[in-house]
């Protein structure tokens, strides 16, 4: 049901990003969605890839602290109110949303959203129970 | 003005006579009591008979900071425990500070000692002494306060912090001397001038700064921004805390040592050879009259030289110039002592936390920063960033309970901190003294 994210700790100085895109540039992986948070000091990049194992290997070998995570890849409507749905469902069973960020593609008539839940197994129970359509990895890339 | 015009002005013949009897005993003493000192003194074939003359010191073993350690809390104790009356602590290790012990007649020529500092450095009976050095287990506080009483001043232990009520205290209570480390000197007169309190309308004449090193430019600021004649106070708790060495405000150029008390050697820290006058090395001190913790050769790690040159001042005692840095890595944080292998313990002890760090210290303003450089490890690493801010505060909480130090921790990618030859350099120091 799940998807893997990675996560890659990044110091807040100029230039880093880019040593980032470039090292998986070279490498030959895709770049499918990414978000960054950031502190005065530092940032976590996170990205979803079409390789997520080269990503990983290429960039601990290039000295980089990396993270696995998983997420779940969730299709909102894309409409006034499409997103607005979802997290009602979600607060009125009380899940947690820890953060979320957009898929760069669609699955035709809907927008993916990538969500980060504290507790993935009850976010799954809860998003299916309500029809809500979960994208698995493989269906996810090959969009 | 000499509080002990005897002893202080006492021709060295006669001293270096006194220096030789205290210290015989001294070692018959520890001899006898200290287990430490008898196996010590045994593995280096000497015993108390063979010092014959104040050179003989030079075949007693030394007495290092891990020998303290090793034998926490009481172990270099020379007396019963029913003789101590006092006990004081420097900070230590995760957990393992140094502990000291006094008896009462210690903590008698403590003061004395301290009263004698404090009259070297222009303080009389009829002033009123603002003591902004720390109360408790430091030495730095207590040891001034009770030489303060000896010489018949009036003390205020305002200790340290709270620094706007100090301001308030030194305009109200018109204190006439300030003692504080030099650093919260400077600290305390840019509070004063945001309050609107100017040092040129308060009552100070002299400062007696120590506990951290401090250098000549920083004396001309303080005296500048204090309006005060300033001076160098020496000490350390393993030794008996502040007064084992003070610059007489007459000539303000090198550090009285209160030789009838204590015996001071410059070695090479490499060799371990006895240096002579005028060359720098590393201090050591033999405690001569101490006795609930006389020390035999406490190698400090200070380095500096010493001087037998007469001085202005009248005092026979030979001078020690200001120390200039540590044979070791050790560091001062706004008074406190720091070593890197502390901060490596702290880390060490938390799960998931690399032990790859670096330390840097700014002075911004008066006072020291510390920030703590943590590589982030994968055992450590989450894709939250409140996880990650949760990580630095834990450090941080970490060094300031174990160490007493605030610091700042920043994380940095691995590698993020420079190898010099494989190597990692542990301490960047960017303060201008």
């Amino acid at each position: 049901m799940h998807v893997e994210q990675i996560s890659v700790f990044l110091e807040n100085k100029s230039g880093r990003l880019s040593e980032v895109t470039a090292i998986l540039a070279e490498a030959g992986v895709n770049i499918r969605a990414l978000a960054l948070a950031d502190t005065s000091d530092f940032g976590v990049l996170r990205l979803i890839v079409d390789d997520k194992d080269k990503a990983v290997s290429t960039l601990k070998d290039n000295g980089f602290t990396v993270g696995k995570t998983e997420v779940l890849a969730v299709e909102v409507q894309d409409r006034p109110g499409g997103l607005n749905n979802i997290l009602d469902i979600l607060k009125s069973n009380s899940i947690n949303v820890e953060y979320m960020y957009a898929y760069v593609r669609h699955t035709g008539e809907n927008a993916v959203m990538i969500f980060r839940f504290d507790n993935i197994a009850a976010a799954i129970e809860v998003l299916t129970n309500e029809g809500i359509a979960i994208l698995e990895g493989e269906k996810l890339y090959a969009l | 003005m000499i509080y002990n015009m005897e002893y202080e002005t006492m021709p060295r013949e006669a001293l270096e006579a006194i220096q030789l009897r205290r210290l015989q005993s001294t070692v018959e003493r520890v001899f006898a009591n200290v287990p430490f000192y008898r196996e010590k003194f045994k593995e280096t074939k000497v015993s108390p008979a063979d010092i014959r003359s104040v050179a003989d010191l030079r075949r007693l073993p030394f007495t290092t900071k891990q020998d303290l350690r090793d034998n926490y809390p009481f172990g270099m104790f020379a007396v019963p425990m029913d003789h101590v009356v006092r006990i004081h602590a420097s900070s230590g290790t995760t957990g393992q500070p140094t502990v000291v012990g006094y008896t009462a007649r210690d903590i008698k020529t403590w003061a004395e000692l301290m009263a004698r500092a404090l009259m070297a450095g222009g303080a009389d009976r009829g002033d009123i002494i603002h003591n902004a050095y720390g109360y408790g287990l430091f030495t730095g506080g207590l040891g001034v306060h009770y030489g303060a009483e000896m010489l018949g001043a009036s003390v205020i232990p305002v200790s340290g912090g709270n620094t706007r009520r100090q301001v308030m205290i030194m305009k109200d209570f018109g204190p006439t001397i300030i003692t504080a480390t030099p650093s919260y000197a400077l600290h305390l007169a840019e509070v004063a001038e945001e309050m609107g309190v100017s040092f040129k309308d308060l009552k100070f004449k002299f400062g007696i700064f120590g506990a951290e090193p401090w250098s000549e430019t920083m004396r001309t600021e303080i005296e500048r921004k204090l309006n005060i004649v300033a001076v160098d106070i020496y000490g350390l708790s393993e030794v008996m805390g502040p007064g084992v060495a003070i610059e007489c405000k007459e000539a303000k150029s090198g550090l009285h040592v209160f030789e009838d008390h204590f015996i001071p050697e410059i070695i090479n820290p490499d060799t371990l050879e006895t240096l002579p006058y005028g060359e720098t090395g590393e201090l050591v001190f033999t405690t001569i009259t101490k006795e609930a913790f006389p020390v035999i050769r406490y190698r400090t790690r200070d380095i500096c030289s010493l001087t037998p040159e007469p001085c202005i001042c009248g005092r026979s005692h030979l001078r020690m110039s200001r120390v200039t840095g540590r044979s070791d890595d050790m560091l001062i944080i706004r008074g406190v002592n720091v070593f890197p292998s502390q901060i490596e313990s702290v880390l060490m002890d938390m799960e998931g936390v690399t032990p790859h760090y670096q330390l840097v210290v700014d002075r911004e303003g008066a006072l020291d920063i510390l920030t703590v450089r943590v590589e982030v490890g994968e055992g450590m690493f989450s894709d939250e960033v409140k996880k990650l801010q949760a990580v630095e505060k834990h450090i941080s909480k970490n060094i300031k309970e174990l160490l007493g130090v605030s610091a700042k921790v920043k994380l940095v990618e691995p590698k993020g901190i420079a190898r010099s030859e494989g190597k990692a350099v542990r301490v960047i120091d960017n303060r201008k003294l």
